[in-house]
């Protein structure tokens, strides 16, 4: 097995109204983490500290093999980095970009920058200034894919976008992975596209990495389960279930710990077990900051 | 590339499950046939635009159930001998009972009018076949 992509071991960086707090984060050579959390939960803050742009007050940062923020030089040679504020430059074209991109990146793919023109919609003689929003991503994100980079660092790639624009980007990140040993990390709130294209999921919120693991596993473990309480039965506390919102005699459990087990754990109480539901990302994501808020602030 | 593949977004079940019926699909209606390669998994993963372990994971259940053969470092193969097609109705018979049983359950039916009403469904479905 390869050394990781990405290893993160007690990452802490302080700033005055936040903290990102020990990190520890794997990321194996071949995959796609998709990272989520709230906004201002520290995804970018990670981000730049993986790319080096931002230095880390504690903990060891490695990737692609290299310590950053020391080796950050070689270590970028093979990672594409896009995020928000990567402005492409107003009144040049995005030839002009891409032929200064070329002039860096010895890796450079102009058939493929071509393809992805045409992809994309994009006209090489147009300038940057009268672009909009969604092509400029796209743009900027054209002259990260075209180097076909080892890493690609993506804060937010598909923000902001029509669902026409968000599809075109997924598919090239997803056919980016058609070649081994190629990783990508990105960050997003759009937890649909973390759930479609992501092999591992990383929850972070205030700061701290709530949860890191497999999204097939991940998406496994949480369950939705209806109840029916006959007048008189208690809902006994089971182990698993984060969450119980009760109304009369039914009620909704969550689980993030459920295996076959479970079900039975009600029922011996007297407690009907109607049905079990899988949940989606969504539904994942937002009861898993609210359980892991209720935690802190107890 | 395969275009006959589909992730539905308004389809309730996990991504794994519509893979692995979809699989079974081509093989009920006979587009892949018994030993023949199917794609590998980074490249179903590649056509359909979901991550490689979703994929891996259909595939493993797949293989498990005994629809298709892994072969290490070869990719995979439809299995011998299976009939997909019986297989897939089974599973549908299974899932309609259980809802049957659930809503029974629901409305505090025994088991033994649950079996009645069945028995008058079976009958009216003779019938209006027989007319």
């Amino acid at each position: 097995m390869n050394s990781p992509a990405i290893q993160l071991q007690g990452v802490v960086k302080r700033y005055k109204f936040f903290t990102l707090d020990n990190i520890s984060l794997t990321v194996p050579e071949g995959e796609v983490m998709g990272v989520i959390g709230p906004n201002g939960a520290g995804k970018s803050t990670t981000i730049r500290i993986l790319m080096g742009l931002v230095h880390q007050d504690r903990g060891e940062v490695r990737v692609l093999g290299r310590s950053m923020p020391a080796d950050q030089v070689a270590a970028k040679r093979d990672i594409g980095f896009n995020s928000e504020d990567m402005r492409l430059y107003g009144p040049m074209t995005i030839d002009w970009h891409l032929r200064f991109a070329r002039s860096i990146f010895p890796g450079w793919d102009e058939d493929y920058a071509t393809l992805l023109l045409k992809r994309f919609g994009l006209q090489r003689e147009q300038k940057v200034k009268g672009l909009s929003h969604g092509q400029r991503v796209k743009a900027a994100l054209l002259t990260v894919l075209a180097r076909r980079p080892k890493l690609m660092l993506l804060d937010e790639p598909t923000t902001g976008l029509d669902p026409v624009a968000r599809h075109e980007i997924l598919r090239e990140l997803t056919s980016a992975m058609a070649e081994e040993g190629r990783t990508i990390l990105f960050s997003s709130h759009n937890t649909k596209d973390v759930e479609q294209i992501s092999d591992r999921i990383t929850f972070i919120d205030r700061g701290r990495i709530i949860d890191s693991m497999d999204k097939e596993k991940y998406l496994d473990r949480w369950r939705r389960l209806r109840l029916e309480i006959p007048s008189g039965v208690l809902v006994p506390a089971v182990r698993g279930v984060v969450g119980i919102k009760q109304q009369g005699r039914l009620a909704v459990a969550t689980s993030s710990a459920f295996d076959d087990e479970l079900p039975g754990a009600y029922e011996r109480a007297g407690v009907r077990v109607q049905r079990v539901e899988t949940m989606t990302l969504e539904e994942i994501f937002v009861a898993n900051v609210e359980r892991s808020r209720e935690e802190v602030d107890a | 590339m395969d275009s006959s593949f589909l992730i539905s977004q308004s389809d309730k079940r996990p991504m794994y499950l519509q893979i692995m019926e979809q699989v079974k699909q081509k093989i009920a209606v006979g587009d892949w046939r018994e030993g023949q390669a199917i794609p590998s998994i980074r490249q179903l993963a590649v056509d359909l635009q979901v991550s490689v372990i979703t994929v891996k994971r259909a595939y493993l259940e797949l293989e498990r159930e005994g629809v298709i053969v892994t072969h290490h470092g070869r990719g995979s193969t439809v299995a011998a001998g299976v009939d997909v097609g019986a297989t897939l109705r089974e599973a549908e018979l299974d899932q309609h009972l259980d809802q049957a049983a659930r809503l029974g359950t629901i409305m505090g039916l025994e088991a033994d009018e649950l079996e009645s009403r069945l028995r008058n469904a079976v009958d009216r479905v003779t019938e209006k076949e027989a007319v």
